[in-house]
């Protein structure tokens, strides 16, 4: 009796287990499958050419990805710019008077559905709120898309990161008389920074490789612009259209643009790790 | 003397802390305000996005009224339009994701956070969670340009003849086999998705107390059953919150769907077909869109955001309900 429930016990153990590595060499054979795919084709496509050059026209050859990587790199910037202090200070409210108010608990709950929320809705509200009224593509909209973007992924994240920071620490603050903004601000933001700017970066990095929002704010521009006023060319949305064209130097370009993406959203994620490995536990 | 000498430093030491609490006090309602106000914002972007989109679709819905929804024509020509088609792909190809993602994806994170070797830990939780960072154009363009053929030569074969033969879900898996249509537009959705999954739920699972745990395996529970009994009654509310994650993530994708689900308005029973879903029909079709079918494709904007709010409403209240019968209320 005592000797079958054993084994029954053992043999579910063991199943479920197998199941979980099968899993894990599945899904990251996968996954890896995908990266050496894009390393091989990127590679391949990455020369200096595409560093110097714009974008070529349709059936000419050669040509480079220069107006996307600068149009990106501004537009990611300037959303960065807007949605850091938005969603820092929103995280704070939430994490220091969430337990407290009606208005805490609903922003939470809208926020955590804004960072489901697919991204080509909020390109087309910029679309309906900007592009539409000054009926031209801007790269100011694109950049606010990505700000919108971003603003949730700030806002959870800091908040998380600033409830990980153990209560005897803000107990000890506050015991001491320091008032609530100060316990807030200079304990426990101060103790949770590190994790808090690596939210930042992932922000940032998830923004990086947006398209969708894009199509409808910035859209593209074939010429090397730095004016957020008009059309601006950006890295993903050169992609979409490039790997969808007949063209091969434009599936290249793709390719090496999508490796660029990839690169620098990894090199994001790693630095965030290793400028903060040790700090962020705490 | 010395008695009124001391009374009167009592009294301006008061006076003193008196100040600096009442300037506290200003201080903290101040800081109230300006975080309220920036939390706020969210709000105002909700009510801004739901207002202007229903603005914008009114031309739409007003002709078609709420049939808009389940109407099937889409022809631009005529302007006959309907949602059904891109519904159906969008309702579809998650669910085909989410099927092949979560248990996946629990399997990861239960191999992270129990049988793997503790040197292998780091670098293999690292690996999951760069990989959810990879932009999900980088797995459309894999997609369209690695998967679709091997899929259409080996994996559509193979599933006509097994799953393609049962009854019921036989005519799913039937059609001509070129490798892009929902079901394929569904697996990479699931690859897309399974990082971001796994590495949720690993984050939750490792917030389990040890304690907890190690009592478990101290009465002489297996792995399993730690995980049954133990870790994930005390982590579903985690759980939960990562897959709808990767639910609302997959309802609203754009690009890895546009590559590969083949953006065509037509309703085909067979999986193997291809289809649209409502984000691929809004990055292909509004470009070229004028006036009402702009309209309508505001609508289906509408439509989406509304999905999905309603997905993450459920589970949101769904995670309320499982904290209160615990007998915690956050």
């Amino acid at each position: 009796m005592n000797q079958a429930l054993y084994r029954r016990r053992m043999w579910s153990n063991g199943v479920g287990l197998t199941l979980s590595m099968i899993s894990m060499v599945l899904g990251l054979s996968v996954l890896l499958w995908i990266l050496f795919i894009l390393f091989k084709n990127g590679f391949q496509a990455l020369d200096w050419a595409m560093f110097t050059q714009s974008t070529p026209a349709p059936g000419t050859e050669g040509g480079g990805l220069a107006n996307a990587i600068v149009g990106s790199a501004m537009m990611v910037g300037f959303a960065a710019l807007v949605s850091t202090p938005i969603g820092i200070f929103a995280g704070i409210y939430l994490a220091e008077y969430g337990d407290e108010s009606n208005t805490a608990e609903i922003t939470r709950f809208v926020t955590d559905i804004m960072l489901s929320a697919p991204s080509i809705v909020l390109g087309l509200f910029v679309y309906a709120i900007l592009v539409a009224q000054v009926k031209h593509f801007s790269g100011w909209a694109g950049s606010l898309a990505l700000a919108l973007i971003a603003v949730p992924v700030v806002v959870r994240t800091t908040e998380n990161m600033l409830r990980l920071v153990p209560g005897s620490l803000r107990e000890a603050a506050f015991s001491l008389g320091a008032p609530r903004w100060k316990v807030a601000t200079f304990v426990t933001l101060r103790a949770a920074r590190a994790g808090v700017l690596t939210g930042l970066l992932l922000a940032l990095a998830r923004v990086s490789g947006e398209t969708a929002p894009l199509l409808f704010t910035a859209l593209n521009n074939q010429f090397f612009s730095l004016d957020m006023g008009a059309p601006m060319a950006n890295l993903p949305v050169v992609i979409f259209q490039f790997a969808m064209s007949p063209y091969d130097n434009w599936i290249d370009l793709a390719w090496g643009g999508a490796l660029l993406i990839t690169l620098s959203v990894l090199f994001l994620n790693i630095l965030a790790r290793i400028l903060f490995r040790e700090k962020v536990r705490v | 003397m010395s008695q009124t000498q001391i009374e009167s430093d009592d009294s301006l030491q008061t006076k003193r802390i008196l100040a600096v609490a009442q300037r506290q006090k200003t201080q903290d309602s101040l800081f109230h305000i300006v975080t309220m106000s920036f939390s706020l914002l969210v709000l105002v972007a909700l009510v801004g996005i739901i207002g202007s989109l229903l603005f914008n679709a009114w031309p739409a819905f007003q002709k078609f009224g709420i049939e808009f929804i389940w109407r099937i024509e889409w022809d631009i020509i005529n302007e006959e339009f309907g949602a059904l088609i891109a519904i159906y792909g969008t309702v579809m190809s998650a669910t085909i994701a989410l099927i092949i993602a979560v248990p996946l994806s629990f399997g990861i994170a239960l191999f992270l956070t129990e049988t793997c070797p503790t040197w292998l830990r780091r670098p293999l939780g690292t690996a999951v969670e760069l990989l959810a960072a990879v932009p999900s154009i980088i797995y459309g363009m894999f997609g369209l340009f690695i998967f679709a053929p091997l899929f259409a030569e080996y994996g559509q074969p193979a599933l006509q003849s097994t799953l393609g033969q049962m009854p019921l879900i036989g005519p799913l898996f039937g059609g001509a086999m070129n490798g892009i249509g929902i079901l394929a537009a569904g697996i990479i959705l699931a690859f897309m998705i399974l990082p971001f999954i796994a590495a949720v739920m690993r984050d939750v699972f490792e917030i389990v107390p040890p304690i907890l745990r190690e009592s478990a395996y101290g009465v002489g529970c297996t792995t399993w059953e730690v995980v049954r009994y133990v870790v994930l009654p005390y982590t579903q509310r985690g759980v939960i919150g990562g897959i709808m994650l990767g639910l609302g993530r997959a309802l609203g994708e754009t690009m890895a769907v546009t590559f590969v689900i083949g953006n065509s308005q037509r309703l085909l029973t067979s999986l193997f077909a291809p289809g649209t879903s409502i984000a691929s029909t809004l990055a292909n079709e509004f470009g070229e869109a004028d006036d009402f079918h702009l309209s309508t494709l505001f609508a289906l904007g509408f439509l989406l955001f509304v999905i999905t709010f309603v997905v993450l409403a459920l589970a949101k209240i769904l995670i309320i309900r499982t904290e209160r019968a615990k007998g915690t209320r956050t």
